[in-house]
């Protein structure tokens, strides 16, 4: 991800070999921006949508759960993943609500910089621009893990309140999986913030730019690839195994959209009762028996391609943003 | 001598268009250097290839005896760069500014303390230390930025059109400090567009034009280049008619012009006053007021683009 380094147009990066650490600075630079986060207004909204978001679901949840207290093994779990009309489960707001908080974090990381006239002097310091990159983004993951770590506390909390009885060793686990899920979710709209805040000099325009992808992928994508799966796999005859390759082929072109891989890693995680999150054919239910759940371990490795992939489009992305930073003109 | 910068055939292109074209420059210690030319002429850009934030498109360049290319860490540790229309981080406070640039300096907490005091104060901004920076005027930022240099201790100061927004009396109070500055030995090299601000506070100008350096060295020698002179002096006598022939037979006076009944301007060579009293006097007139004005960079500027003009029709 940083091979790019070498051939790059920008002085600071010409070097073959060059003197030092590209990390040089990379805490000051992280701490400084965590402080700017923790400090604004910006964050002080967010943190209220986030708790009364999760405030409204809890309630809505705890009131139907409370009758089934003492049947439900993962009772903790239904805190999350329970929706009551008209209201979605936690989880489905976080699906939209976690690239809104990222892309609110990150959209003027690095065009803010350039607007207040402070990136020369920044990089006029014995510091790289790697440096700088990877600590805004650093620093805006930081505070994303830290804004979703406050609200499981508190929906914990609620729950533990609302129904009694504490969450298991296993939902813990779970719990604390679909955190790093969630954060790791929340790092590839932190990127395509940073990216787009690095494409346009108008944090407006950035904001307009990330929030229209996040649109792409909540709205469109998910009927483009039904069209896509359509054209390429037509289904001529009407045979089982045409529609099955059409539907697999779209649910492999929707899962390009993070938003499809985070609900389904969400769903592995959350409902153990899940034993696959591909197509299931008759054959391959031999021996499962039904409504058993998964051990966490497997859940886990159900997700694990999802997470992989969610982490995989952070670092594109990052590194998109990191060569096109690299040749950036610092000159406002 | 000790050559604390040096550039050779540094060459700028942004496409087709060259915005800096083959400069040589050497700068060397405790030197204060203009890089003086109208706006567009290319002081931004060669600054920035001087600092290595941007690649020249050819040429080298050592500062401090280092490639800052290859050393880019070191050069930026030395080196205070003061960029034009300097901003800081509006809400937080001119320590708190510092602080950060103390920290990737990678300072550590009790010396940057230390350092940040002193600078503010020697800048003059001690009452205003843990003031948001949205309440300082263009001066005070100005100041600020100085203040953040001076933190580093640096051996070169590099600024980019320093007084360019700030009204007179803070310009003149900024072209103080520079003077300062240079007499504690600190080699700078500042660019500006305004040359008359410039010429009194620098050893030596290079005159910038369309990416080429087409004049360099002290203000007096190119004067007398491009000039053949460039002093101006202002006689106020009374004589009789013999008066302005003796003023024109003084050795290096290039030129009378009467400028009033009793007034006279001189162009000469130099600042030829004691010589000029004396041929007023011998000549039997009354002295009244003398004055010498240093030759002008402005005037230097535009004659020798005159000259290029006048050269070119000629070709
Ligand atoms: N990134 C760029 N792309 C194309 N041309 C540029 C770029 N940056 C500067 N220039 C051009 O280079 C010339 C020199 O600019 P600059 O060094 O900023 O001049 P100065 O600082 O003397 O006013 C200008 O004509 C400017 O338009
Ligand atoms: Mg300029």
């Amino acid at each position: 991800m940083l091979a790019q380094r070498s051939t790059s147009a920008s002085g600071d990066a010409a070097a073959p070999r060059r003197e030092g650490s590209p990390w040089t600075g990379l805490w000051a630079v992280v701490s400084k921006e965590m402080a700017d986060y923790l400090s604004s207004t910006r964050m002080l909204i967010l943190e209220l949508i986030t708790v009364l978001t999760a405030a409204g679901t809890v309630f809505t949840a705890t009131a139907q759960l409370r009758e089934t207290v003492g049947q439900d093994r993962f009772l903790f779990l239904r805190l999350f993943t329970t929706s009551q009309e008209p209201l979605p489960a936690f989880v489905g707001f976080l699906v939209f609500l976690v690239p809104i908080i990222a892309i609110a974090l990150a959209f003027d990381a690095v065009n803010g910089e350039f607007n207040a006239r402070t990136m020369s002097r920044l990089l006029a310091q014995p510091i790289y621009r790697d440096a700088l990159l990877l600590g805004k983004f650093l620093a805006s993951l930081f505070t994303l893990a830290l804004v979703l770590t406050t609200i499981w506390l508190l929906i914990a909390g609620l729950g533990l309140l609302r129904l009694g009885v504490p969450p298991g060793g296993e939902e813990t686990a779970r719990l604390l999986w679909f955190l790093l899920l969630t954060v790791a979710y929340g790092g590839v709209w932190l990127a395509l913030g940073i990216l787009a805040s690095i494409l346009f000099r108008q944090p407006a325009t950035a904001a307009m730019a990330a929030l229209a992808t996040w649109l792409f992928f909540t709205v469109f994508w998910g009927i483009i690839a039904g069209i896509l799966a359509q054209i390429l796999r037509p289904v001529r005859i009407g045979l089982p195994a045409e529609l099955l390759a059409q539907a697999q082929l779209e649910q492999a072109l929707s899962r390009l959209s993070p938003n499809v891989l985070y609900t389904e890693a969400t769903v592995a995680l959350l409902r153990p009762e899940v034993r696959s999150l591909s197509f299931v054919l008759p054959s391959q239910l031999q021996g499962a028996i039904l409504g058993a759940p998964l051990p966490l371990g497997e859940s886990i490795m159900l997700g694990w391609p999802h997470m992989v992939g969610l982490i995989a489009g952070t670092i594109l992305l990052f590194a998109l943003g990191y060569v096109l930073f690299q040749r950036q003109e610092i000159r406002a | 001598m000790d050559i604390v910068l040096e550039a050779r055939g540094l060459t700028k292109r942004y496409g087709d268009f060259v915005a800096v074209n083959r400069l040589d420059l050497t700068i060397r210690r405790g030197e204060v250097f203009g890089l003086l030319g109208p706006n567009g002429a290319g002081k931004t850009t060669t600054i920035l290839m001087l600092l290595g934030l941007t690649e020249p498109s050819a040429g080298s360049v050592q500062v401090l005896g280092l490639d800052p290319a290859r050393s880019p860490l070191s050069v930026k540790a030395r080196v205070g760069y003061l960029p034009d229309q300097v901003g800081f981080y509006d809400t937080l406070s001119a320590r708190e500014n510092l602080a950060y640039i103390a920290r990737l300096n990678g300072y550590s907490r009790k010396e940057a303390g230390s350092r940040i005091e002193a600078a503010l104060t020697r800048m003059g901004l001690e009452g205003v230390m843990d003031k948001a920076v949205s309440t300082f005027s263009r001066g005070m930022r100005q100041r600020l930025g100085l203040a953040e240099i001076l933190m580093k201790h640096p051996e070169l100061i590099i600024m980019d059109e320093p007084t360019l927004g700030l009204d007179p009396e803070a310009a003149r109070e900024f072209l103080e400090i520079i003077r300062d500055l240079r007499s504690e030995g600190i080699t700078i090299m500042l660019s500006s567009h305004l040359l008359h601000q410039v010429q009194a506070v620098c050893d030596r100008v290079g005159l910038f034009s369309k990416g080429n350096m087409v004049l360099e060295g002290p203000v007096d020698v190119l004067a007398r280049q491009v000039l053949g002179g460039g002093y101006h002096i202002t006689v106020e006598a009374e004589g009789d008619a013999g008066l302005e022939a003796a003023l024109s037979r003084v050795e290096g006076v290039q030129r009378v012009q009467r400028a009033g009944p009793t007034r006279f301007v001189l162009e000469a060579i130099g600042d030829l006053r004691p010589a000029v009293a004396r041929a007023v006097v011998e000549a039997g007139g009354q002295l009244f007021a003398l004055a010498s004005e240093a030759p002008n960079l402005e005037e230097i500027y535009a004659r020798y683009f005159q000259k290029e003009a006048t050269n070119a029709r000629a070709a």
